[in-house]
């Protein structure tokens, strides 16, 4: 084990760890925002638009996330789509996310009673309120725990974003390996990297998870 | 924009018989995974402490791992102990041992649905833990956790695409080449992004025909 490596190798796993983070974050809060849109388009469209909701849905659940970063960044260009490597793995981590949240919040949806919704609407709520004021908090609780599931799975996917060459972390540790004929030293930084990423993902989760249970912790007066 | 169909036609049969090694892999990889995972699942829940503490360091360091990263320090870190397999063998293993850990939670998951009675009334018969775990528990856990495991099946359809990074002949692998060759990426990933499509989508189908033929969820 030799330790200088990491003093001169630390920066360059530092920056790639950084464009990890940033490709995990944005893509992954991109993906839950536009499946939260497909969700509530789910919910209030008529059986057209879910036929196609479902198909795109399925289409890109069904489809590995390496062949839709190939589309994307090698395909792209062919339909003038020119994206940067970490253009290309944030806009492909929003696409691949998006169904796996779509799907999430739907079932969050349907957690909340109908007669719920009718009543909210009797009082003249309009949609969004209803969606803001009532869906929202209730569905939080059932749906906290799927999503820090899935971002924990994002975390770990953000791996194939290397194929791409985005200069993520896997990137510069194969860059390292391959210029210092090591294998340990570097994927143990990178176990290292990933597991504290993981660590972190799950405290939040727990965290949030007894925020929005608040509630139900109350104690009666 | 151009969208040539000719290039899909013309290469669309090396795609298919590529995706014969798609389908082997993952096959494979599930078949050990679920062995495998049928053995760190009674681990996990055995009498000895250690076994459990080693069941479940296995099943957080093969979930918190991309397996990315496992392929590649299977590919590198394995010769540099001395063992050479070769790379399809690697491959079904090191995405099999992945599995294991995912199979071995889906198959705890199970087990606890299957009433304790089963459990104390096969002790009083006295059935020996090994064929307790054989002809008792696993099958029932299996027809339970049945949607879970074609589930993970089709992940790992999904995840053999990894394969490629490491030169496997795979899927993914043929369609790099062919788009090497013909300079089409639109046009060979959209058509590999078709099969992989159909093999999942086959996958689903057939489960849930087994599962309507095993009755899960009937019960």
């Amino acid at each position: 084990m030799e330790l200088d490596l990491f003093i001169r190798y630390g920066p360059a796993l530092l920056s790639g760890f950084g464009i990890t983070v940033l490709c995990w974050i944005v893509g992954s809060l991109g993906g839950m925002g536009l499946g939260f849109l497909i969700a509530c388009l789910y919910q209030w469209s008529g059986s057209w638009g879910r036929a196609c909701l479902q198909a795109y849905i399925e289409a890109v659940r069904g489809t590995p996330f390496m062949i839709q970063l190939f589309i994307l960044y090698y395909g792209g260009p062919s339909f003038g789509l020119l994206l940067s490597p970490v253009q290309a793995g944030i806009f492909g981590f929003i696409i691949y996310g998006s169904p796996y949240f779509a799907e999430i919040f739907r079932a969050g949806f349907q957690a909340v009673p109908t007669g719920q919704f009718e009543a909210a609407r009797c009082c003249g709520m309009t949609e969004w309120t209803i969606v803001r004021r009532i869906v929202l908090p209730q569905m939080l609780v059932s749906i906290t725990a799927p999503l820090t599931n899935f971002m924990i799975i994002l975390t770990k996917e953000t791996a194939i974003l290397s194929v791409v060459t985005v200069p993520e972390l896997l990137f510069e540790t194969q860059t390292m390996a391959a210029e210092t004929f090591t294998y340990i030293e570097p994927f143990l930084a990178l176990s290292l990297f990933y597991w504290a990423m993981v660590e972190f993902t799950s405290w939040l989760g727990r965290r949030v998870e007894r925020h929005v249970t608040r509630h139900q912790n109350r104690q009666t007066p | 924009m151009d969208f040539s169909f000719q290039v899909i036609s013309h290469n669309f049969p090396y795609l298919v018989s590529a995706a014969r090694w798609t389908i082997l892999i993952s096959f494979l990889g599930m078949l050990v995974g679920l062995l495998l995972g049928i053995g760190i699942c009674a681990a996990r829940l055995s009498h000895h402490g250690w076994l459990r503490r080693a069941a479940a360091l296995y099943i957080s360091f093969f979930r918190g791992v991309p397996l990315l990263v496992q392929l590649l320090a299977f590919f590198y870190i394995l010769p540099y102990a001395g063992v050479n397999l070769p790379a399809t063998v690697a491959a079904f293993l090191s995405i099999g041992m992945c599995s294991a850990a995912y199979n071995a939670e889906i198959l705890r998951g199970s087990l606890q649905a299957i009433s304790p009675g089963q459990r104390e009334a096969a002790d009083a018969l006295g059935i020996p833990p090994l064929a307790l775990w054989r002809r008792i528990l696993v099958p029932q856990a299996l027809r339970i956790g049945l949607p879970s495991h074609i589930n993970e099946l089709i992940l790992l359809v999904k995840v053999s695409s990894l394969a490629s990074v490491v030169g496997i002949g795979e899927l993914t692998r043929v369609a790099q080449n062919i788009t090497g060759q013909t300079y089409r990426p639109l046009e060979i990933y959209m058509a590999t992004a078709v099969i992989y499509f159909v093999i999942n989508a086959l996958i689903a189908w057939g489960g849930r025909r087994l599962e309507r033929r095993l009755g899960v969820g009937q019960r």
